[in-house]
């Protein structure tokens, strides 16, 4: 079958190029490559492209890497690493001397764009499935009227139902594209576009609506007003899933303050401390990991969460131990202390690893995106999603089920009596300080995948943490989950319409409006050891 | 503290000042002569001290801890600001005789509304007190009615003063945005940049400082004062008492905000600048703790420790800027773990033992939600 397009492409080039001689057309066209001239070369790669020759990509590649030479004759051929020459469009070795007047064949930056635009052109046959259905799509952004033969080649012998999509999709652009093609045609193909209800079909459909024949202005504005709902309902989405991906760094910057400030009753102003904490134990890790196993990189973050959890949690044990128990029941001036500290600990920071970002790679899996429908989901924020909520359960679990837990419970509820049934409430405490830390230190993890790692970090999280955990009402971590995410969608839905800054500024000015109505939060803890 | 104690201080500080700021006007190479940027730097501690005096008038004696008074200092030096941006006039960059220069950068054509009669010293005087009280009311009136106490209204009022920096910070807002406002020429027509101006501005500080710790010293020697304490101490019998706490409170409030409002009025003219950074969290929190180490509840330790703090920080950041954040840091812990009453606190106890004298009030211990 290869052979038949290939065959067929050929026939299609010779009809258009209309050689008379009936000799080796490509020939032809590679000797245009002996010119000295970029126009020429430029000129010789599209042709090269649509002729859709099996040798045309080695010859391509080639160019691109600078190693073709053409000789005296027009013969081109290809360079090894090891100096070899090999015959262009055989592949065969070349004679035993090099031929003479052998020179490269010369590029610049414009002749490597056409190298790549001939590249895409050429993968419209290629073998490979997925390779065909890239090189439709990007004929679709970018349709070419010239290459309409080829697609309707391509469309005859596709045997892939999803990537004979593609290429009519690819077709209907290009007829749009195309001022002389005929009403009727154009009219399908809008609906064909129309179909795919995206960002690209709309910018499709503007054209065609601005430039075409009244007929199919009209079709156009027709399938536009369709169009127009529905992509106003993804961008909707769009911006819901943005806001649950703010809302789920946000629960993980939060859901550690949740422990220390509403299970304890802790003002931690630090707690933004224990997040940076976390995000230079990864940038640490990184490092270490790279200088020794180089070939683990990509699972340097699954090592980074456990080394915050103990430098953070570590950290949060010092500080409850040295000073915050010394502050119970006076929270503004733990606020105070705490507030101090989070000056210390980052200008310990910033004199042991400078002021200036730090650079924390995102792994392999978690760089890039996939499509859904309209919407672009984006890896590194789907993990953060999936990161936020397995650590909210596993936190609710091990408040629920764990002996820690229960002991965390008892000595929240009634000191006195926890301590009469033999719970050691001095070192409850710090567990649980530590805990909350830690968990601190994890969500760094995840925001050093998203933000700068620098030691400003914590400070930019510890305001929206306060919010969320004081709206969602404190000693309830399902009320920072929710509290959480709806700041966070109620965040971004407002972008839009107020932009980012004053988005922000709505919803603070909304929480403490909500607050003062609801001082306990959303979800206040019923009975009667609340009201002091 | 015996009225005869309040006025000495009051004195001494009109004294000082005025000490200071004579002997910058004799000539330069005259051997006590005192160079401008001192006094410049002395009438911007003084500017602080009216700040924390206002933050330990509402912290130290109806226990509000607020995070956010850095707020009504900055809007006070915006309405001080935006009557300098008009005094400019035609000396500006681009010359335009109404708009600013930032306003002529940002391609506006038209003075904003809000803009309009700050070319009269009489207005920007009464925006001063009148945009920081209004706010104070409207968020104190809306915090104090929901009985909002303690550590969340800490937060909110630093969520406040964070949402106003957000604000501040942006372009369209018509207050210089990133940039603030700067480049100022003269106040009430004398240059900002002779010394004599510097020392009138040094004198102005000074007054202004003894005569807000004057007023506050009779308000809580008052009756007032006393329901204030009260209220500190056990809010909720205050209540049961018949007393409206909430009015109290916001008229305290109002009060303080005022106060921080002159403060930052005063503090622009002497800087030469005012931008959003004065809203940020963190200075507030920073005049807290100026109150903390000087002791709080006791108006004179806000006024020391404003002043030494800010001192410590001159001379750190000049010797030492990498150590700068560690020793405010370490200030913060070592003052709540072991001078809880500050300097004057410590002092008093002092003296206190020696004469084997009065009890010294101790604040009963607010009782916390979750206990």
């Amino acid at each position: 079958m290869r052979k038949f397009l290939i065959t067929c492409a050929l026939v299609l080039f010779a009809a258009l190029a209309a050689n008379p001689a009936g000799a080796d057309a490509l020939d032809d066209i590679l000797a245009g490559f002996a010119s000295s001239k970029y126009d020429e070369i430029e000129k010789t790669i599209a042709a090269l492209a649509a002729s859709g020759d099996v040798s045309a990509p080695a010859i391509l590649d080639a160019l691109n890497a600078g190693s073709l030479q053409v000789a005296g004759d027009n013969k081109l051929y290809i360079k090894g690493d090891d100096g070899s020459l090999k015959e262009a469009r055989s592949g065969a070795g070349a004679p035993g001397e090099n031929p003479p007047g052998l020179k490269p064949v010369k590029v610049n930056n414009r002749v490597r764009r056409a190298i790549e635009a001939a590249m895409g052109q050429l993968t419209l046959l290629s073998p490979d499935p997925a390779k065909r259905r890239t090189a439709a799509a990007s004929l679709f952004h970018a349709p070419d009227p010239a290459q309409l033969p080829v697609v309707e080649a391509a469309i005859a012998k596709e045997s892939d139902p999803d990537v004979k999509h593609a290429f009519e999709a690819a077709r209907a652009a290009i007829i749009l594209a195309t001022p002389d093609a005929a009403d009727a045609d154009k009219i399908a193909a809008i609906d064909l576009i129309a179909a795919r209800g995206d960002e690209d079909a709309k910018s499709l459909l503007d054209g065609a609506a601005a430039s075409g024949s009244p007929a199919v202005a009209a079709a156009a504005h027709g399938a536009l007003e369709g169009l127009e709902r529905t992509l106003a309902m993804w961008s909707a989405a769009q911006n819901v899933y943005y806001g649950l991906s703010l809302g789920s760094v946000l629960l993980l910057a939060a859901i550690g303050l949740a422990i220390t400030f509403g299970v304890m009753g802790v003002i931690n102003m630090a707690h933004g401390e224990m997040v940076m904490l976390g995000a230079y134990t990864t940038y640490v890790v990184q490092q270490a990991v790279m200088a020794a196993a180089p070939g683990l990189v990509d699972f340097a973050l699954l090592i980074a969460v456990p080394a915050a959890f103990v430098v953070s949690g570590a950290a949060g044990i010092a500080i409850e131990r040295s000073i915050i128990r010394f502050l119970y029941g006076r929270p503004l001036e733990t606020l105070l202390a705490t507030f101090g500290l989070s000056l210390v600990l980052q200008q310990a920071m910033r004199s042991i690893f400078g002021p200036t970002n730090l650079q924390v790679d995102n792994p392999s899996w978690m760089s890039g995106s996939m499509a859904l429908g309209g919407l672009a989901i984006t890896y590194n924020r789907f993990w953060i999603i999936l990161f936020s909520i397995a650590i909210f359960a596993l936190l609710t679990l091990v408040l629920r089920k764990t002996a820690l837990g229960l002991q965390m419970r008892a000595v929240t509820q009634n000191r006195r009596m926890a301590a009469s049934m033999g719970i050691r409430t001095g070192w409850v405490d710090s567990l649980t300080f530590g805990l909350g830390s830690g968990v601190a230190g994890i969500a760094g993890v995840a925001l050093s995948q998203i933000d700068n790692v620098s030691p400003n970090l914590g400070q930019s999280y510890i305001i929206d943490s306060f919010m969320v955990v004081v709206f969602g009402g404190v000693g309830n971590l399902w009320g920072t989950l929710v509290g959480a995410l709806s700041l966070g969608v109620a965040n971004k839905l407002l972008e839009p319409v107020a932009g980012a800054v004053l988005g922000k500024i709505v919803v603070l000015v909304l929480l403490v409006l909500f607050i003062q109505r609801r001082p306990r939060g959303l979800f206040p803890v019923k009975g009667r050891a609340v009201e002091s | 503290m015996s009225a005869a104690r309040t006025y000495a201080v009051a004195f001494a500080i009109m004294a000082g000042s005025l000490a200071v700021a004579l002997l910058s006007l004799l000539p330069a190479e005259h051997a006590l002569h005192v160079p401008g940027y001192v006094v410049a730097l002395l009438g911007k501690y003084l500017c602080y001290a009216l700040l924390a005096l206002s933050v330990d008038l509402v912290w130290g004696y109806v226990g509000i801890l607020s995070l956010g008074h850095g707020a009504f200092f900055a809007i006070g030096g915006y309405a001080m600001g935006m009557y300098l941006m008009r005094q400019i006039g035609t000396r500006g960059v681009y010359g335009d005789p109404l708009l600013p220069d930032f306003m002529v950068f940002l391609n506006w054509k038209e003075l904003p509304w809000y803009w309009h009669g700050f070319d009269q010293f009489g207005f920007a005087l009464l925006i001063m007190a009148l945009a920081p009280g209004l706010l104070a009311f409207v968020f104190g009136y809306l915090a104090f009615r929901s009985r909002v106490t303690g550590v969340y209204l800490s937060i909110i009022t630093q969520a406040l003063t964070y949402a106003l920096m957000l604000a501040f910070f942006r372009n369209d807002m018509g207050f210089g945005g990133n940039n603030g406002l700067t480049d100022f020429k003269d106040i009430l027509g004398f240059s900002l940049q002779s010394d004599a101006t510097r020392a009138g501005l040094l004198i102005a500080s000074a007054a202004l400082l003894s005569l807000f710790y004057v007023a506050c010293r009779v308000l809580v020697g008052a009756r007032f004062g006393k329901v204030l304490v009260a209220i500190r101490d056990a809010e909720s019998r205050a209540r049961f008492l018949g007393y409206r706490v909430e009015r109290y409170k916001v008229a305290v409030f109002v009060f303080s905000a005022v106060m921080a409002g002159f403060a930052g009025a005063l503090y622009v003219p002497q800087v030469g600048i005012i931008n959003p950074g004065e809203f940020a969290p963190a200075n507030s929190i920073e005049a807290v703790i100026w109150v903390a180490v000087g002791g709080r509840g006791t108006l004179v330790g806000a006024i020391l420790g404003a002043i030494l703090v800010n001192l410590g920080k001159t001379i750190f950041t000049g010797v030492l800027p990498e150590l700068w954040l560690f020793a405010l840091g370490g200030l913060f812990i070592l003052v709540t773990l072991f001078l809880p009453k500050g300097i004057v606190g410590a002092w008093d106890r002092l003296t206190a033992k020696r004469m084997a004298a009065p009890i010294v009030a101790t604040p009963v211990r607010q009782p916390e939600a979750g206990e």
